[in-house]
């Protein structure tokens, strides 16, 4: 095997240094009752060729663009990733080193960890961001458990219209610490319905996510007042970080701490993982924050450099006492998405995501004028939710022999989302294959 | 006298990204717009983030620089204890990057996404025949979150039973995120020690069970570099008082083929695929962090679970006992299909994985033990641990040892854990180094025991070649700089 | 780090075992850690008091030190309720390292039991300690 460089003479030359007879008997610390009986039951070996052409019988099976169009968002969205990101990712000095606790020869992925959490605090309009949590789900899950510390409250409030795996998560992360969770209704037009907070006593958090799990922009704004007023924390959740191009950021309009998915940012969608937890906050709320920090200092030189900091937050030294479990976080997917994020520049950030938006308005539009129904008002940004006429199922699965997926089913998530179907419109997809869909849906409703 | 890696050479600075641009580059081709412009609502618009606007060269130079001033597996030997950093396999990469598995979108339908659940599947079935458990989730996305969620099995087992327990006992050699995970699950954490061989006794884990305890988190084989060998005795004590036993797989790498961990009774056991299974650390992750149980606990893993029925793959969640999701999807699937790589490539053969990992650390122990002091003279498994008592005299340290290593071309090891020996150096080279590099590890830290009799400044003062020498990490955290141009509120204030 | 002899204990304060020193200014009760607390530790980078108002029990945990790379939990001396903090810690935690029993001070305490400074150790009983500590 390649991976492993020892010959036959280099074994025994060592076994001889070390006083042992044979590779079995370096076990001799491990019990006669606790060796595994017989062999691994395991395929292969195979050959770097077999492997190949088995990886490429798996893949081949999976539904992806150019053959498919898909029209799925639902937070794992596709964006192009340009050649610089993927060449620049290859640099295995990136890719290959640990966690950098050895400062003096972790200057590369320091200085690209510094660079993203100013990225992040700039997109979200935050003082200070992390260095990545693993995925937007359990982001937000961490960002309830910060507000409890800051305030002490265990009682928070949920947006319904918050990606029903991120409030699946929440509750698994929440429920054993003895968290009370309260889940906000939405209203007709697509919001969160936020008139119930006033009412609500010791709330320690409320989170809304924006654009929300069927697209719509939510009014932070409100969101903020409502939870500051009752004295909690306005937690802001997004999936979809191209929105902020667009759109004004979670912190410029209240929220106390922003965290979400980063995934659009130049991250292969890898069929849901590895992601990336964009995790920001408040200067006044970093001592309570999870995750690790980069930052900057000078060496005996005088000399700038970086080094993580605020390190007693962490497992490592607080242990229990920490303020979350993470050790391993998502440390390149970060550095990827900050490669993304200078690739783009501020202008391109912006133009990139008025095409989004443009694109998904032209579907919009497109569907509204051949008689099918969109159901919430409020603005969208690149997702949105159509109405079909009863018998959607069918439609649907015909599309799917048509290698176009029409979106993300709604019926498993929202009780009467029967015939709603939550589309995505990113820069990937063209004006034709929107046109395609369209008409394709109108041969099948030739009454729409 | 050898020839060692470090060396000087021409090291290139390079700015801040925020320092750099100019308003108007891009360094990323746009599609061309076919459609036309939209209204945008005009309360919600806003102005869109204050980055720099960088060309193409731009950017690939500026992390091309960066990227030199790094030091990975790839550019030497880096035997950080407890961190397994082996070699990570290219073809690992190539069958990640594959277009149907990275360009894949987690909610296709089932009937559209087969060849995922099918190595999924897989995946699942060789990590059980590895550990000797009998049913796996792959839905944690790093060692701490499957710790988590192995808490979380255990808070749901007992609730299960109609009882809380509120304590959980961990060693006193156990990594941070053991205690850290437990907090979260409401499990106080009790510290029991070690004994004189470095190794938990029946009798101090007897003395701390009762029945108020959940059961026992343990790291096998231990940091110290030593399976634990009385683990029979104390899963039978923590069974008895009605408690589970945990085994944090951290440092699987030693045993694997040669033990069973389902059979000497371990109820759940997480694994890193970013150690024992070589995918890439990345600078600090991505990693996966599958949770491995035996049969009595399998109703309560993480849902969705991958379903097989007549050779198609399924995802499934009606398990009403489930601890619940702890991903937005399905995990991180991109290592996982690195980690079943590198599992088909082995094979059975990955038993001689540990056997060597095994071999490099003993055949490091017998070399460094003339220079260094061995904190337990024993037999080790993949990682012995050392310490600066010997230097100590000297006023050399640990930090000063190993800092002085980089100037040789070396990656320390592992530092000050496990904290039961003072000043520890804990070394974990992997199967994956050749004889050669052992030899060249053990020469560098023969000169440097030599240099910290002749000329301790060397030491005091190293590194002296990377870019940056020793930082001052008091200042960093005393007067925090967490942003380039000291951002407040997402504005540029500098 | 310093030996035993180069340690200062001055003879006005007691001593806990935990390493936190207390002196009586009147009605009021002073706190803070000693020599040998700092030395330990290092550069001390952020000192978390105890909180304004409230009350807390002899041994009770009431605020921490946190190094680099480690964290010191400050226990009370003596029960009470905390009347003033070191604001200046905020700015400085080193005062905490260059004048651990003046301008590093961490707190004021109103005690509810003067007697509880009693069962505190004199100068000469906590250096005895120390000296145990460091062979």
């Amino acid at each position: 095997m390649t991976y492993l460089p020892h010959t036959e003479e280099d074994i025994s030359e060592m076994l001889q240094v070390i006083g042992a007879s044979s590779l079995d008997e370096l076990f001799s610390g491990v019990p006669e009752d606790c060796r595994m009986a017989g062999g691994l039951k395991l395929p292969g070996p195979v050959t770097e060729w077999e492997l190949n052409d088995m990886m490429a019988a798996l893949a081949k099976t999976m539904a992806v663009a150019p053959e498919y169009k898909v029209f799925l968002g639902a937070g794992s969205y596709h964006h192009y990733i340009p050649a610089t990101i993927s060449y620049l990712l290859g640099r295995s000095e990136f890719s290959t080193s640990y966690t950098p606790y050895q400062p003096e020869i972790s200057q590369g992925t320091l200085q690209a960890v510094f660079e993203y959490q100013t990225f992040v605090s700039l997109l979200l309009g935050m003082d200070v961001a992390n260095a990545s949590l693993y995925d937007g789900a359990s982001a937000l899950a961490e960002g309830l458990l910060m507000a409890a510390r800051v305030n002490g409250l265990k009682k928070v409030a949920l947006s319904s219209l918050i990606h029903p795996s991120y409030r699946q998560v929440v509750r698994t992360y929440l429920q054993p610490a003895g968290f009370e969770i309260i889940e906000l209704p939405h209203t007709p037009e697509g919001r969160t319905e936020l008139a119930g907070l006033k009412s609500l006593e010791g709330l320690g958090a409320v989170a809304v996510q924006s654009p929300n799990f069927v697209g719509c922009m939510e009014d932070l704004a409100a969101a903020a007042d409502l939870a500051h007023s009752t004295g909690a924390l306005l937690v802001a959740s997004f999936t979809e970080p191209l929105a902020f191009g667009l759109y004004r950021s979670p912190g410029s309009l209240g929220a106390d701490i922003c965290c979400g998915e980063g995934q659009s940012f130049g991250i292969a969608q890898s069929y849901g993982g590895p992601g990336l937890g964009m995790f920001a906050c408040l200067k006044r709320y970093v001592r309570s924050m999870p995750g690790r920090l980069v930052g900057r200092t000078e060496d005996r030189d005088g000399k700038p450099g970086f080094v993580l900091t605020l390190a007693t937050r962490e497992q490592h030294i607080r242990r229990e006492k920490a303020t979350s479990n993470i050790c391993t976080n998502s440390g390149l997917c970060a550095v990827t998405a900050a490669m993304y994020m200078a690739s783009l520049g501020g202008s391109g950030l912006r133009e990139l995501a008025r095409l989004n938006y443009d694109k998904s308005e032209y579907l919009k539009n497109e569907l509204r004028k051949a008689g099918f129904g969109i159901p919430f008002s409020a603005p969208t940004f690149n997702e949105f939710v159509v109405e079909l006429p009863a018998g959607s199922q069918a439609v649907y699965h015909r599309l799917l022999d048509r290698k176009m997926v029409a979106g993300l089913p709604l019926c498993s998530f929202y009780p009467g989302m029967d015939d709603r179907y939550l589309l995505c419109v990113t820069e990937t997809r063209t004006k034709m294959d929107m046109d395609e869909l369209v008409s394709r849906l109108k041969a099948d409703y030739p009454v729409a | 006298m050898k020839e060692f890696a470090g060396s000087s050479g021409l090291v290139l600075n390079e700015p801040l990204l925020f320092d750099r641009g100019k308003r108007g580059r891009c360094g990323m081709s746009l599609p061309r717009r076919d459609v036309d412009h939209f209204p945008v609502d005009e309360e919600l618009e806003g102005r869109g983030p204050d980055f720099p606007d960088l060309a193409e060269t731009e950017v690939v130079r500026h992390y091309t620089r960066l990227s030199t001033w790094n030091f990975g597996v790839d550019t030497g030997m880096y035997p950080l204890g407890s961190c397994t950093m082996k070699y990570n396999p290219k073809t690992n990469e190539k069958q990640a990057a594959l277009a149907g598995f990275a360009g894949a979108h987690p909610l296709l339908p089932e009937e559209l996404s087969q060849g995922a659940l099918k190595m999924m599947f897989e995946l699942e079935r060789f990590l059980a025949e590895i550990t000797g458990m009998d049913a796996v989730s792959l839905q944690p996305a790093a060692g701490a979150q499957g710790e988590l969620a192995g808490m979380l099995v255990f808070h749901a087992y007992h609730g299960s039973k109609g009882r809380r327990r509120s304590k959980i006992i961990v060693p006193d050699t156990a990594h941070g995120t053991n205690p850290a995970s437990a907090a979260l699950c409401g499990f106080s954490p009790v510290k029991v020690g070690s004994n004189d061989r470095g190794v938990l006794s029946v009798e101090a884990v007897a003395a701390a069970m009762d029945e108020d305890t959940a059961g026992i988190m343990v790291t096998n084989p231990n940091t110290l570099g030593f399976f634990e060998e009385n683990i029979r005795g104390i899963v039978d004590i923590v069974h008895a008082k009605g408690g589970l036993v945990y085994a944090d797989g951290a440092n699987m790498n030693a045993v694997l083929g040669m033990v069973s961990m389902g059979d000497i009774g371990i109820d759940v056991l997480h694994l890193n695929l970013h150690k024992t299974f070589s995918t890439p650390h990345g600078g600090g992750g991505p990693g996966a962090g599958p949770l491995c149980v035996r049969k009595h606990l399998e109703p309560f893993l993480p849902t969705p679970r991958i379903v097989e029925e007549g050779g198609s793959y399924r995802l499934a969640s009606d398990f009403p006992l489930s601890i619940g999701k702890l991903h937005a999807f399905h995990g991180n699937v991109g290592i996982m299909i690195r980690a079943y790589s590198y599992i088909l490539s082995l094979g059975p053969e990955l038993k001689r994985v540990s056997q060597l990992a095994v071999l490099n650390a003993n055949y490091l122990k017998e070399k460094l033990k003339t220079i260094l002091h061995l904190a337990y003279d024993r037999p080790c498994m993949h990682e012995c641990v050392f310490s600066d008592k010997l230097q100590a005299p000297l006023k050399i340290s640990t930090l000063d040892m190993v800092k002085r290593l980089i100037d040789y071309g070396f990656h320390p090891p592992t530092i000050y854990f496990p904290l039961v020996v003072p000043g520890a150096i804990m070394i974990e080279p992997t199967e994956t180094e050749c004889k050669e590099e052992l030899d060249l590890f053990v020469e560098a830290f023969r000169e440097i025991v030599k240099e910290a009799g002749e000329n301790p400044e060397l030491l005091h003062n190293a590194p002296w070649r990377p870019k940056v020498r020793r930082l001052d990490e008091t200042s960093a955290a005393r007067n925090p700089r967490l942003t380039c141009a000291g951002v407040i509120n997402g504005e540029r204030k500098s | 780090m310093k030996e035993s002899s180069e340690l200062v204990t001055p003879g006005d304060l007691r001593y806990t075992r935990d390493h936190e020193w207390a002196r009586v200014e009147g009605d009021v009760i002073r706190i803070g850690v000693t020599d040998y607390a700092q030395d330990q530790l290092g550069d001390i980078v952020f000192v978390e008091v105890p909180k304004m108002g409230r009350k807390y029990a002899k041994g009770e945990e009431c605020g921490a030190l946190e190094s680099v790379k480690a964290v010191a939990e400050v226990f009370m001396p003596v029960g009470g309720e905390i009347i003033a903090v070191n604001s200046a810690l905020e700015g400085s935690p080193g005062l905490v390292n260059s004048a651990p029993y003046t301008d590093g001070w961490i707190a004021e305490v109103k005690p509810e039991d003067l007697s509880e400074m009693e069962g505190l150790m004199t100068p000469d009983a906590y250096l005895e300690m120390l000296r145990g500590l460091k062979e």
